[in-house]
Formats: structure tokens, sequence, C-alpha cells
């Protein structure tokens, strides 16, 4: 079978241990939603707010799940998931438009409330279908995914790659950013959607709706890992490793890196459209700031301080920097950028290897 | 697939103006082993370049049994049959000698078969016997960043081997070798050759002799000698670009 890359007793008892510890954090999370509904004066409540926001950052860990796949993985630096994350809550967001039907403040039958506002008199060519929730489902999985197929295979091809592929998917991000915030565009302008009522048949208001896309998100999560974790053992995901390490040394061995990169990068912004459609019901709005170049940034920096590379450390970095972001945002709004680049610039100094190098650093004595 | 042969005529290559290669012509038939030597900037990495598609020519003719490998690119030549050994070993630091002989393992090269690949008995024999010629056995399961310079090299012949081409290009195998893995190095190139093409460049004209082949000599792009190392270090010419003008 394959070949483990920690050799040694020692490091297969560490790897026991790490698939104890994920299931542990699983069922935990899981508690979470039933912890809820605890009365509020009992020791083990969780309170409503800690529900929701963790029900963000698992959506926030799917990004950094799908970032490290490129980044960590095949050596992609999109600093432009957060676009990707973006298209597919826009593309969910559009599902849960059409549901509001004629409870929308001008009543109009089929029309969102922003379309009657600008004066539209139908129903835009690209809205249609999104009425139907398997149809929106496969929006959210191929807008990102086609949009991601076009950029990679343009600068793939062209073998376009490093600080340059950087700055085009950020330039990417940015771009699509002035573009939603456009109304002629059909999707809301800078006030993108809000005012959502129902999913699948269910008010979002209710704990019941809540607790339901908090386990989705959970089943997302795990089930992206346990993709990404399938991908990497393969030897796909070494051809990936060497892509990562000496492009143009595959090349010579025959492998057609544009193809290798390209289903790598797809695969990745499909994963990352998956979370943002998961993230748009829970917090109940989407606008153009999704796009902001700052969110794709940040999504790199939990994927450097979790780990790159590693899989559970972009999960980790994921919920460490927003666990920290949420708590210095509430009680020292002003220092967050701060802590935030200083972060990136620690990590990158000190901890190479993010969080997991310092658990798998004892474990292991180091690489070499 | 076997028995094709190397063909060079009038290649050119110009850099901005520098001729790295004028008018090159070269044959090599198959199962011939040949050395390229030739003076620094004689435009012989250049050569290797433009056979194995990183580089185009200018002008002229390159062709392995009717395939024009001026009209693809790197990882179709490489699928052709035609393997390179860089001047400076490249192998994959993150992965296992073993995984990195899994690599080259001529197999499907898309994603979706690596995605299903499965290693068969027969692929791991095919393996475990590269790793026996190649004397790694018992770093397969180490990682290839804690390998040796010359293990490095060696690795990377590995890798040439697996691909199983017909062609081979080896460009300085022995360059910062001592001279036990020298002595190896050239034994895995004579068991290699035979059985395919092999053009070995380099600069070290005892190895040259050791391999007991037809040599080519270049010199500033252009086919200066050709024939037996005792009958191309007896022409004038290359006795001239050799020991100075």
């Amino acid at each position: 079978m394959s070949v483990t890359a920690l050799p040694g007793a020692r490091a297969s008892g560490l790897r026991i241990g790490l698939r104890a510890v994920l299931i542990g954090a699983v069922l935990v999370l899981a508690a979470m939603p039933v912890l809820n509904q605890l009365p509020q004066d009992h020791a083990l409540h969780v309170s409503d707010f800690l529900v929701s926001v963790t029900g963000k950052w698992i959506c926030y860990a799917i990004l950094a799940l799908s970032l490290d796949l490129a980044w960590g993985y095949a050596g992609i630096l999109s600093l432009g998931h957060g676009a990707f994350f973006a298209l597919g809550g826009y593309a969910m967001g559009m599902h849960l438009m059409r549901l509001i039907g004629p409870r929308g403040v001008y009543g109009h039958p089929v029309l969102p409330d922003f379309m009657v506002f600008l004066g539209y008199q139908e129903l835009p060519w690209y809205w249609l279908g999104f009425d139907s929730f398997a149809f929106a489902m496969l929006m959210v999985l191929l807008v990102p995914g086609l949009v991601a197929f076009v950029l990679g295979w343009l600068c793939f091809r062209s073998r376009i790659t490093g600080v340059y592929l950087s700055i085009i998917t950020q330039a990417m991000t940015y771009a699509l950013m002035l573009a939603f915030f456009r109304n002629d565009m059909g999707f809301g302008g800078n006030n993108g959607f809000t005012d959502f009522k129902e999913l699948l048949g269910m008010p979002l208001s209710t704990t019941a709706a809540r607790a339901a896309l908090f386990y989705a998100s959970l089943v997302a999560l795990v089930g992206c890992y346990l993709l990404c974790r399938w991908i990497t053992g393969t030897k796909y995901g070494r051809v990936l490793t060497a892509i990562r390490d000496a492009e143009s040394r595959v090349r010579f061995l025959g492998y057609g890196v544009t193809r290798h990169k390209l289903f790598a990068f797809v695969l990745s912004a499909m994963m990352a459209g998956l979370a943002g459609a998961l993230y748009v019901p829970q917090v109940g709005i989407i606008n153009p700031s999704e796009f902001s170049p700052g969110n794709s940034i940040e999504a790199v920096v939990w994927v450097a301080v979790g780990g790159r590379g590693t899989l559970v450390g972009a999960v980790l970095g994921a919920f460490s920097v927003n666990g920290l972001k949420t708590w210095l945002t509430s009680t020292a709004p002003d220092l967050w950028l701060f802590v935030l680049g200083g972060l990136f610039v620690l990590v990158t100094l000190l901890l190479p290897r993010g969080l997991i190098g310092l658990v798998q650093g004892r474990g292991q004595g180091g690489p070499k | 697939m076997k028995g094709r042969r190397l063909y060079l005529d009038g290649v050119s290559v110009v850099f901005d103006g520098f001729r790295a290669l004028n008018n090159l012509a070269l044959i090599v038939e198959p199962g011939e082993l040949r050395a390229v030597i030739g003076p620094n900037g004689a435009g012989k990495t250049t050569m290797m370049d433009v056979i194995t598609g990183k580089t185009r020519p200018t002008e002229g003719v390159v062709s392995f049994g009717d395939a024009d490998l001026t009209r693809l690119d790197e990882a179709a030549i490489a699928n052709l049959g035609i393997g390179r050994k860089f001047q400076k070993p490249t192998v994959f630091d993150a992965l296992t000698v073993f995984e990195n002989l899994e690599l080259a393992l001529k197999a499907p090269r898309g994603p979706l078969p690596c995605l299903r690949w499965a290693l068969t008995g027969e692929a791991k024999s095919r393996i475990g016997a590269t790793l026996r010629e190649i004397g790694l056995e018992e770093r397969a399961q180490d990682p290839a960043a804690i390998l040796s310079h010359g293990q490095r090299q060696w690795l990377e012949i590995g890798m040439l081997l697996m691909q199983d081409p017909d062609l081979l290009l080896v460009d300085e195998p022995v360059a910062g070798m001592t001279d036990a893995e020298t002595e190896h190095t050239a034994r895995l190139l004579a068991g290699i050759a035979g059985r395919r093409s092999v053009v070995v460049v380099e600069h070290d004209l005892d190895f040259v002799r050791a391999l007991n082949c037809r040599v080519t000599v270049l010199a500033e792009g252009s086919l200066l000698s050709e024939g037996s190392i005792d009958h191309v270090q007896k022409d004038e010419r290359v006795i001239e670009v050799y020991l100075g003008r």
C-alpha cells in the first residue's frame, strides 16, 4: 500500500493520536447546538452567539481547507480564494431571494425587492432556474469552478506562477468586487442580498433551521477534509507536491502540469464555493464586500498560521485566528489588523510549519 | 516503439542575436551510446533543451523517429520516450526515494488515472529492481531531501529508468562525484546503453574514454568533429579549441 510519510512507531502513534483528537473535536462541535438547548443557567449551556459564530468558523475552515489543497499541496498561492467563496455565496443568495417570493416589501410575485426598486420588468435570464434548490446547489459548485477553470487555464498554460499568479488572483477578486457593486449587474449592487425568509421549507429564523445549517456545515467540513485527505494520499497528491517543489522537472517526467494544476484549482474553487453557500444563510446577508481582497488574504493567514500542506493545520488555523479575531474585535477593535499582520510575520519567521509544526515537531523531532 | 533515431539538421538557436546553436547536425542511431563534449558555451546544454522541448529552435529540423519535436511540449516529448537527466540533480525532496521512482514509473499521466492509481505487484517489483540497480534499497523509505549528492544523481538516473525511455539524455552525470561514485555511475550508464540510445554530455575526458563510444565535439554551437575518442583527440581543430588559441 502507500508509503507513510512519517516512519516509525512513534509517528504512527502520533497518527492515531491525531485521529482521536479530530474525532473528539468533531463530537464537541456536534454537541454545541444540543447544549444550546439547555437552560440558560446550566453549567454546560452554550450561548446562541457561540453557536452562530462557530457555524461561521466551520465555513471558514472549509475555505481554509480548499486553499490548503491549492497552496499547500499544488503550490498555487491564490490571493483570490475569497472570490470563489463569495460566488458560491451569491449562488445560494440568489436561491434564497427567489424563495422570498411575494413576501418582499413590494410584494412582487417574482421579482426580488431590489429589482422592483431598480425598475426591472422581468427576471434577468441568469436568474432563471434559481428557484430550484438542486439547480442552485449545482451553480454553487459550477460557477466558482468555471471561473477557476478559465483563469487557471489561461495562467497555467502560459506558465504564470509564483507572485505573478498571486497578483492575478488578487486582481480577479478585486475586479469581481467592483463588478458586483454595480446595480446594473442584477445582483443587488452594494446592498447585495438580505432579508432571507426560508430554505428548503424551513424558516431561517428558527433554532431548528440554525441547528440544521450548523450540522450541514459540519458534515461538509468533515466530507471536504476526508476528500482532501484521500486526494493527497494518492499518487495524484504526490504529483501535486512534486509540482509545488519542482514544476519543470515534473514536465520532463511526462506529466501535463497544466492539467494537474487546473484539476486541483477547480476542485479547490468548488470547495470554496460550497463554504460560501453554507455561510450565507447563517449570516443572513451577502454583499460585494465578500469579494474584498482583504478576505482572501485573511484566508491565507489562517492556513499559514495553522500550517500549510497539512489539512489539519488549515482547519486549526481557521478556528484559532477567527477565535482571536472575534475576541479582539470585541475587546480592542483597533488592534485587530495590527495583530493579524504581526501574526503573519511572526509565523513566517518563527513557525514556518505553523501551529501544527509545533505539535509534530515534538512528536517527530523535526523532519531531518 | 523501439528503434527510432534522433535526427537534428540545420538547427540554430538565437537568443537576442547570440547564436547558441549554429547550423548543428547530429544523428544518434537506435541503441547507440554517444558522448558529447565541448568547451563551456559550446551549446551542449542548449542542444539538450532543444531536443526535450525546453527551447524552441529558431530554425532547423529536430525529429525522433517520425515525430517532429519542434512542435511538442516537454511532457509530450517525455511521453514519446525521451528522458533527461539534468546537470544539477532534481529530485522531489518532500517525497521518499520510493515515491520518487513511483512517480517516474511509466503509467497513464492524467489526474484521474493518478487518483485511481494502485501500486500493483508488478509495479512494486519494477521499483524494487531499480532500487537495487541504483543501490538505494536501504534508503527506499527515506525522504529524498536527506540523500547525498551522489545518491541524488543515482536516484535521478533511477527515475529515468522507471520512465523506460528509448532515448536518454544525460547532462554531466559525474560532476561533483567521488571516484567510487563515478565508477558506479559509469557502470550504471553502460548497463543502460544497448537497450536504448544514450547521449551523455560530459567534461571529464577520462570518463568519456571509459564509456568507449563515438564522440561528438561541439564548439560555438556547431559540430566540430566526430569519431572515436582517439580520433577527436588528434583532431587539430579540437586541440585548438580545447588548448587555447
